[in-house]
């Protein structure tokens, strides 16, 4: 794993409250909630609707969802690989075009087209690792940063190279509204958290019930003690980094129907899954997915308190409040 | 070898003769060389060397503050965007020459740094994380300025044409070598002001800090200071970069200034040239600056098998990714570096 970074020196300077703020998790989930709840209950006062309020909770619990999804993916490779992967968000946006060519071009289900882009992207993010990150594994931090740069400057403007700028869309055809607790909510969007939650579920099994999730905890726990009971960490560092590319895979074709697609588009997916992954907890697999939602949340609320704002300009302030006061994460860090 | 540009703490043996006159010798050799080149250049050279001039005052300010200094910035978009925001807005807004517009985009850029800085540092963020800081400063910088009325939203600045050429508002005919001397300028300054840091002693604090802050700080380095102090002289010229860009294209909006592109523009020459180097970023802006034309010219009238992509961007950008990840893994001290350590060793 990293070196802790600055842990033990926020408990140097504050003993107690951040012990007991370590050994106590709920105590945590339990502060996450009721800052949650403060900032839907000013949202209220500002915005003096119910309605206005509910949708923006459920609109941003959906798209929550589909953040932590990505996170899952971009926080499972950190917690193995050591990587910082600005690469992911570009993976995101090379799925969203086979998606795009798969409904447009092939008439495929919107849907269906995850049986090819979830192997597809495995395939390509294999490759990757075996190709270019593996030559740079225990190389500094900033040289395998820079080397996902490198790949996401590749891939995203290879996108524009070959398919162009201009913004597509892909078509949901039985998309219609859905109406929750009160909310309207489109379908697309209720399916995009329906499938992130279940492929987050999964992901989650693998992890916890299999040998292979076994054994790549173990890489994240500690890889020379990994190698030393047999397991062969090479292999273990090319497929986490495949499920991690695969994630951003699935996640792209769920948001498929919902964004403009452009190479660009993953950008902004990348930014925000970095947030939501030092929200959660570098290398914390649960944590990325609460985290996904509380940004989720946060830049729909933020929306409401800051009118005329960007709403990710909420989630950046979160964010960096994070990282200077809490930089472990709400959830704390473990794989 | 140099004190300053080893990465990894020199075993035990006297210091050599530092050679900075000889950097300073060589820049004054380089100032030489320049300046005829506006009258060798046809026209689409020279904004071509105008391009590499920008992208070295970029990556040498990166260079400073993420070379030297070792604090991995993500973000200096933010000081390249304060610049040339200061300088549009008092110019437009306020009608102020842009030379103090540049004055006021230093000194704006090097406060913002000195704010990222102490909150980075007083919360002891490292590695990813300050990379990680960085990126959602220039990122809220980049929000703000496209929501904000103070700064003209998404639509941003043109910069109000004059009708002569003018010293005054920095404005000359467009292919006028006035701009290439500016640039040269700027990029001479910044060369300057890189080794004189490199060579005075927070220059060298910032390597000891780099290389292991706590030795240093038990030393009796005042650490957080001279980090800041590096932070702020970085910021100060990457600020420059902003004001030429502005005078020189006489446009900015929010993504040109505060995008991760222009941050990623500062990092590549210096990671190609060679990190930690006086001349690494120099060297990876001559590399880089021209092939985005090249590609251009190649894709206006491609050859028969590239026909497919007639008109097409990106090209350029492919081939940094490329050249990047090439250099990390088959030199990953830079262009210069490995050059000098060839040398060093005969």
């Amino acid at each position: 794993m990293t070196q802790a970074p600055v842990t033990e020196d926020a408990g140097a300077r504050v003993p107690t409250a951040t012990a007991r703020w370590a050994r106590a998790p709920w105590l945590r989930i339990g502060v996450v909630i009721g800052v949650i709840a403060l900032a839907i209950l000013l949202a209220y006062v500002r915005s003096g609707s119910t309605v206005v309020v509910t949708q923006a909770v459920v609109t941003g619990i959906l798209i929550g969802g589909v953040y932590g999804l990505i996170a899952m993916g971009l926080t499972l490779i950190f917690g193995v690989l050591d990587i910082v992967n600005f690469a992911h968000g570009a993976f995101l946006a090379a799925a969203l075009f086979l998606s795009y060519y798969l409904v447009a071009g092939l008439g495929m289900h919107p849907y269906l087209a995850l049986l090819v882009v979830l192997p597809s992207m495995f395939l390509l993010g294999a490759v990757v690792q075996k190709v270019v990150l593996a030559k740079a594994m225990g190389a500094p931090l900033e040289n395998q940063l820079l080397i996902t740069l490198g790949i996401s400057l590749i891939i995203e403007n290879s996108l524009l190279l070959f398919f162009g700028a201009n913004p597509r869309s892909v078509n949901f055809p039985g998309d219609r509204g859905v109406n929750i607790l009160g909310a309207v909510a489109d379908l697309s969007r209720v399916l995009a958290f329906g499938g992130a939650i279940v492929l987050a579920g999964l992901l989650f099994l693998l992890l916890q019930r299999t040998s292979l999730g076994t054994a790549i905890r173990a890489v994240a726990a500690n890889d020379t003690g990994a190698q030393m009971v047999g397991i062969d960490t090479r292999r273990i560092y090319m497929i986490t980094f495949a499920i991690g590319t695969a994630c951003a895979g699935a996640a792209g074709v769920l948001v498929a129907p919902l964004v403009t697609i452009e190479p660009v588009t993953g950008a902004l997916f990348n930014i925000v899954a970095f947030v939501v992954v030092v929200l959660g907890g570098m290398g914390n697999v649960v944590g990325a997915l609460l985290a996904g939602l509380v940004v989720g949340l946060a830049e729909q609320l933020g929306a409401l308190l800051l009118p005329g704002q960007s709403p990710l300009l909420t989630v950046f302030i979160v964010f960096v409040l994070v990282l200077l006061l809490r930089p472990q994460g709400l959830f704390g860090r473990s794989a | 070898m140099t004190a300053a540009d080893t990465t990894a703490p020199a075993p035990a043996k006297a210091l050599p003769a530092l050679p900075w006159a000889k950097h300073l010798v060589a820049t004054g050799v380089l100032a030489v060389v320049l300046i005829p080149l506006p009258m060798l250049l046809d026209p689409a050279a020279e904004a071509v060397a105008i391009r590499v001039l920008i992208f070295a005052v970029m990556s040498i300010s990166w260079n400073i503050m993420s070379g030297f200094g070792g604090l991995f910035s993500f973000g200096h978009a933010a000081y390249f965007g304060i610049g040339a925001y200061a300088t549009a807005w008092l110019q437009v807004e306020r009608g102020v020459s842009p030379w103090i517009g540049m004055g006021v985009g230093m000194v704006l850029a090097a406060v913002f740094a000195l704010v990222l800085g102490f909150l980075a540092l007083r919360y002891r963020l490292k590695g990813a994380y300050f990379a990680l800081v960085t990126l959602a400063f220039a990122e809220m910088l980049r929000l703000w300025a496209t929501n904000s009325d103070l700064v003209n939203r998404a639509v941003g600045y043109h910069v109000p044409l004059q009708v002569e050429e003018s010293w005054v508002w920095m404005q000359f005919a467009p292919d006028s070598a006035k701009y290439f001397y500016i640039a040269m300028g700027l990029m001479l300054v910044a060369l300057v002001v890189s080794i004189l840091f490199a060579r005075s002693r927070a220059g060298q604090f910032a390597v000891a800090t780099r290389d292991d802050d706590e030795a240093a700080a038990a030393l009796g380095i005042p650490v957080m200071r001279y980090k800041l102090a590096t932070m702020m002289v970085s910021a100060a010229l990457m600020a420059t970069a902003g004001t030429m860009f502005l005078q020189y294209y006489l446009f900015i909006d929010p993504d040109l200034a505060f995008g991760s592109a222009q941050s990623i523009q500062a990092i590549l020459p210096a990671v190609i040239g060679g990190v930690a180097t006086i001349w690494g970023p120099v060297i990876g802006a001559v590399v880089l600056g021209p092939l985005t034309d090249v590609t251009a010219t190649l894709l206006r009238n491609p050859p028969a098998f590239l026909d497919f992509l007639a008109g097409r961007g990106g090209l350029d950008v492919v081939l940094y990714g490329i050249l990047l990840i090439v250099i990390i893994l088959v030199l990953p001290k830079g262009i210069y570096g490995a050059l000098r350590e060839r040398w060093t060793r005969r």
